[in-house]
């Protein structure tokens, strides 16, 4: 599956995590900042016996909690320095508060994340609720299939954050990709660290000669054009996205944009996913080409910002689409994904595809190539007309009755 | 913001960006206006131990270096003391240099 594609790139037998933690341990960051938490607690274990073998200069701060984890990644990053953290679930929600307090300040900030099942029922496996829930704190959220892609998107994300001025974090999905043990192909680390550069922020606290107030007071006069800013940058953010994928292609040779389409062009019916169900649906799509149908799938790699006008014009021609999500919003109405993308569509003028809503896999449940079979069995009844699609959420593999 | 930059407010795409503005900006601001009781500082009583200095969370006692070369008291900035009245509380028992007064109308 996965080639050398880089002329002095190594092909290796690693999990996620521990990829994860070699990107970390090449980008070399200044601080590093976290609390352990399960399936995520490997990056941050394998880092901090990096440090303390002499093998990279950064200095690890073992807190006492994931707020204290990511208060600390702010305060180092605000100092000046290049910080990075990682986490998962309940360790995200605990950082809650200070992941809107990251981006507020617009810190460079690199999270190394592992989607997990929130609580309660207590639930360590994979699913992609911790992420959605902070899709509105103003970081950029990239998404990875496997673990090449972890590796990768790390590497990507220390350049777009800092470029962006926007704290950024790159997910796996739990135990799937996180302690799955896969090929990936490593470059060297004199080649990262010459892609990733020495951190020079503008302005830092640490700056003596140009001291400033972080982080005052700022009320009905001031808030909203800070915000405002916010939602800029990110929308501003696409560009430094596509332009840090282009020099990674021009690099190491692996290509990325906002998302991939995999036989989507001439597709009639269409899977939007993220992560690693991605690979599983892959298979499903080769397998109904062979039978004649012209199936095809959307992978979102980075959610925010969110790739609205290019996924409107990619998914204008499909007839029907099932948009996936690994999350329910419990809204009564739609999950995360398929309200981005209907919008997506509506916005751009995009009316004519069936769009139908699946949740799926929460807390690891089992999703495999015959259930994603049979939703693109209900598309391909759906687009021509034998079926009217479902006007609420649907789930798969849940026991309902 | 400043008093200047609060009559022309500036827009997001001049802003600084992210949360930040000039350093010092406290000073600018007059928080002497929200005291109910003022602190009286008597001068003949002073023994300049500093110990209110060292207490006000406002830094609104005021030093100077006097002729000796030596810090001394020299009064109370009222536009930033908000009448807290830690230093008439910190003043040494026997001193008791700065009594709290009711703040006229």
């Amino acid at each position: 599956m996965i080639k050398t594609v880089f002329s002095k790139g190594k092909l290796v037998a690693k999990t996620g995590n521990e990829v994860m933690a070699e990107a970390m341990r090449q980008i070399e960051p200044d601080v590093v900042a976290a609390y352990p938490i399960t399936p995520a607690t490997e990056i941050v274990q394998i880092f901090s016996q990096f440090v303390a073998d002499g093998v990279v200069k950064s200095e690890y701060v073992a807190v006492e909690s994931e707020h204290s984890a990511m208060s600390s990644t702010i305060a180092a990053s605000a100092a000046g320095a290049r910080a990075m953290t990682g986490t998962s679930s309940q360790g995200l929600c605990l950082m809650w508060e200070m992941l809107y307090i990251a981006s507020g300040l617009r810190l460079p900030i690199v999270m190394a994340e592992v989607n997990r099942a929130i609580s309660a029922p207590l639930n360590i496996h994979g699913d992609q609720s911790d992420t959605m829930g902070a899709r509105d704190s103003g970081w950029i959220q990239i998404y990875s299939e496997n673990s090449q892609e972890a590796y990768d998107n790390m590497i990507q994300a220390t350049r777009i954050a800092e470029k962006a001025k926007l704290p950024t974090l790159v997910t796996t999905d739990g135990f799937i990709i996180s302690h799955c043990m896969e090929v990936v192909e490593l470059y060297p680390d004199a080649d990262v660290k010459a892609f990733v550069g020495e951190y020079k922020p503008e302005r830092y606290l640490l700056d003596t000669k140009k001291p400033y107030t972080l982080g005052s007071i700022d009320l009905q006069d001031y808030y909203f054009e800070h915000r405002y800013q916010l939602a800029q940058a990110m929308r501003d953010s696409k560009d430094i996205i596509l332009n840090v994928a282009k020099d990674f292609e021009k690099t190491f040779g692996r290509k990325y944009e906002m998302y991939e389409k995999f036989m989507l062009d001439d597709a009639e019916v269409a899977i939007v996913v993220i992560g690693s169900t991605a690979g599983t649906a892959k298979v499903v799509v080769n397998e109904l080409r062979e039978k004649g149908i012209k199936a095809g799938l959307l992978k979102i790699r980075v959610f925010r910002p969110f790739p609205t006008e290019q996924v409107a014009k990619d998914l204008a021609h499909v007839k029907a689409i099932a948009v996936l999500d690994r999350a329910d919003s419990c809204s009564g109405a739609f999950a995360p994904l398929h309200a981005d993308v209907v919008s997506s569509l509506y916005a751009a003028g995009v009316t004519t595809p069936k769009v139908v809503n699946y949740v799926y896999g929460l807390g690891g449940r089992e999703i495999n190539t015959t259930h994603i079979a049979e939703v693109y069995e209900t598309l391909v009844k759906i687009a021509s007309g034998a079926q009217k699609p479902a006007n609420q959420v649907e789930y798969i593999n849940v026991r309902k009755k | 913001m400043n008093k200047e930059s609060t009559n022309k407010k500036l827009t997001a795409a001049e802003l600084p960006v992210g949360d930040y503005v000039e350093p010092g900006t406290a000073v600018a601001f007059d928080t002497g206006s929200w005291r109910s009781i003022r602190p009286v500082w008597n001068k003949d009583k002073c023994i300049h131990c500093l110990t209110c200095w060292i207490s006000c969370p406002d830094a609104s006692i005021k030093i100077a270096p006097d002729e000796k070369k030596e810090t001394v008291v020299t009064g109370i900035d009222y536009d930033h003391c908000k009448g807290c009245g830690i230093c008439s509380k910190e003043c040494p028992v026997k001193v008791q240099a700065i009594t709290m007064e009711q703040e006229k109308k």
